[in-house]
């Protein structure tokens, strides 16, 4: 049945909705990375619930006016003209009140979404027009997509991207340095609008596939999940494109591989999938890489304590120190030196020592700064630099390593 | 040149007003009458300025003084309350591309992802434009200006990789990579290593040489003589402006800084 639905076998309205999810994936992922970059993410949440009253006045509108209440293009419309005018009063507010972002996010969020639930229930018990369907907005309803919105997503997602392509540069510069992007004359305050019109954008897209409540997640967690695994920019964006296509994809192939499985959300947790896969597994930041760099560090450290122990004739009580220079070879299993050990000790000794005239001579400050107890002096130094220390240190020429 | 310390009566006042509009078109950066203001508290008052082409000019005073406001109001990075800022003698607008920033490191995030090139990179941005695809001749151009700063074998890292001193470096070579005429830097010398010192005083000695301007916020007093032909001394108003054997002296120290600097310590400083 998966398999069915990831190939595209289970008919129109599964294999509409899989595409659909799949662009729509792709445009939030891509989109939402330029947010992330300005560490803005939660703007976002802000103006998918701002969209809410929006649609409900919009199919009021049409519904009196005679028309189908449920027309998708004029819900649309009506939730980006109220999701707009969120995003204006955020402005505003962080603007011209001492409020800060975040609480200004707090206020629009819940104010908005407030008046849009209102306006649902008012719908429901007024029983105009055909209203059934209109809650289907919150979290997103996929069962009675037509061509004509995939249509409509397919375009708002193409027309998204072709803007991103255009702009990413000077929001890749705003979002980094936002004051070096104003000294070289680029209007950062129309970027950042811009960038808030791409995400509403985006927003309004998608929320016939997941809805207001959660298209915040295909905002925002492809482009943390990217993160992990690249350290440039214009590829975090790529990935979350990636990214964010491939768990749209996979998650509608999900909900449509069995009876009343919910399109959205399932998207949401294949995301987070990802995510969580990435968390564990990415090299450099990943939590597995950290750990096991953290180990490898702190063998060094020991090694080096315990070498360093046994050339001043130390007792060694720490039992990982022991074992480490056990397994290196470097000591009996009586704790006393092996020949190798002796060398090597005698070795860290010396080094130690040599770091001690660096540091204390003010015109090796470049070097001395590199001291952390555990580099190799050579790799600081010239051969022809550590003799003139030693001819300073005075004792032996030179120490086996 | 005389020296400009500030008494009652504004200086501009004795000279005709012909003679004002001749300095104002030759110099690289000239400010008329900047007031800058935080809430209703100006960080910056009314403040006259006159840069001299091909010179360094230091900008001091004590913390809070608004030196770094007053190259943020010139860069229009933020809007002053009142007050005219011209460039080469037309509007900043007309010459935004003559003028390089090396903004405080403390401004960006240093996680961001990008690498050393990437970030000199940006300083050709005008020169990319909205479409055009990085090119060979580029990433050359950047790392040339990488070579410059003693940072090109940095090209490939993580940014956040670097030591503070590095990263400031990184940032004067994106300026480096505007080709601009005249230069501004905000404390480049702030929490930086002595080689990372000594690399930026000597590119910026030898865009001098080339017969740029550049101008510095600067922290250290100990190191104003050595370093730069003029000062600007500002604490909030301007307090002096002229050729360092002039301008940095202990009456204007004494001015700028009031009782915030021992005066053993002027004394040693104004004649050093």
């Amino acid at each position: 049945m998966l398999l069915d639905a990831l190939l595209l076998q289970l008919g129109y309205n599964a294999t509409l909705v899989a595409i659909g999810a799949a662009l729509l994936g792709t445009a939030a992922g891509i989109t939402g990375t330029f947010l992330f970059l300005r560490k803005r993410a939660l703007v976002s949440d802000a103006v998918s619930h701002a969209t809410l009253p929006g649609v409900c006045i919009a199919f009021l509108l049409m519904a009196f006016a005679g028309g189908d209440g449920r027309n998708l293009a004029g819900l649309l419309a009506g939730s980006a003209v109220s999701a707009g005018i969120g995003l204006w009063c955020m402005n505003w507010l962080t603007r011209n009140t001492r409020l800060a972002e975040d609480a200004a996010i707090g206020a629009v969020l819940s104010v908005f979404f407030g008046f849009g639930i209102v306006l649902l229930t008012v719908i429901q018990t007024l029983g105009v027009g055909r209203q059934a369907g209109l809650e289907g907005f919150l979290l997103g309803s996929t069962a009675g997509m037509l061509y004509s919105d995939a249509v409509v997503i397919a375009a708002g997602g193409a027309v998204t991207l072709f803007l991103v392509l255009l702009t990413r540069r000077p929001m890749t510069l705003v979002a980094f340095d936002p004051e070096y992007a104003a000294a070289r004359g680029l209007p950062v305050d129309r970027i950042d609008m811009l960038m808030m019109g791409l995400v509403m954008a985006v927003t309004v897209v998608g929320l016939k596939i997941v809805g207001l409540i959660l298209i915040v997640a295909l905002l925002i967690i492809p482009a943390v999940t990217a993160r992990f695994w690249t350290e440039r920019s214009e590829y975090v964006v790529l990935l979350a494109g990636l990214f964010g296509g491939v768990a749209a994809y996979l998650g509608a192939a999900l909900s449509a591989s069995a009876p009343n499985l919910p399109t959205g959300p399932l998207i949401v947790l294949v995301s987070f999938a990802l995510f969580a896969l990435s968390l564990f597994l990415a090299p450099n930041r990943g939590v597995l890489a950290a750990v096991l760099r953290h180990l490898r560090f702190q063998r060094r450290v020991h090694l080096r304590q315990g070498l360093l122990a046994l050339a001043q004739g130390q007792a060694i009580y720490e039992s990982l120190t022991l074992r480490l220079l056990r397994r290196a070879d470097l000591v009996r299993a009586d704790g006393v030196a092996t020949g190798k050990g002796k060398a090597r000790a005698a070795k860290a000794l010396r080094d130690e020592q040599r770091w001690e005239v660096v540091r204390s001579d003010v015109t090796q400050e470049a070097a001395a700064a590199l001291y952390d107890g555990l580099r190799d002096i050579e790799t600081v130094l010239t051969r022809d630099q550590i003799q003139e220390i030693d001819r300073r240190i005075g004792g032996p020429r030179e120490v086996a390593s | 040149m005389s020296v400009e310390i500030v008494k009652t009566q504004p200086e501009d006042a004795t000279i005709s007003a012909q003679a004002q509009d001749a300095k104002i078109a030759q110099s690289p950066l000239a400010i008329r009458g900047l007031t800058v203001s935080y809430g209703e508290k100006p960080a910056v008052f009314s403040v006259d300025m006159t840069v001299e082409p091909g010179q360094m000019t230091a900008i001091i005073g004590p913390n809070g003084a608004g030196k770094s406001t007053l190259l943020k109001a010139a860069l229009g990075i933020v809007a002053p309350v009142s007050g005219r800022v011209s460039v080469f003698g037309r509007s900043l607008a007309e010459q935004r591309a003559r003028i390089a920033y090396v903004p405080q490191r403390a401004s960006v995030d240093w996680d961001f992802p990008t690498r050393v090139i990437d970030v000199v990179l940006m300083g050709l941005y005008r020169e990319l434009g909205l479409l055009g695809w990085i090119k060979g001749g580029h990433r050359a151009k950047a790392l040339d200006c990488l070579e410059r700063v003693g940072m090109g074998d940095f090209a490939a890292r993580q940014i956040g990789q670097l030591s503070g001193g590095q990263q400031q470096r990184v940032f004067l070579a994106r300026a480096l990579a505007q080709g601009a005429d005249l230069y501004l830097l905000d404390e480049p010398f702030a929490g930086v290593d002595a080689a990372t010192e000594k690399a930026i005083i000597s590119v910026l000695k030898s865009l001098r040489e080339a017969g740029k301007t550049v101008v510095v916020v600067h922290h250290d007093l100990a190191t104003v003589t050595e370093y730069f032909d003029r000062v600007f001394l500002i604490n909030t108003r301007r307090v002096a402006e002229g050729p360092v054997a002039e301008a940095f002296t202990e009456e204007t120290l004494q001015a700028a800084y009031g009782g915030r600097l021992a005066t053993s310590q002027i004394d040693k400083l104004a004649r050093a």
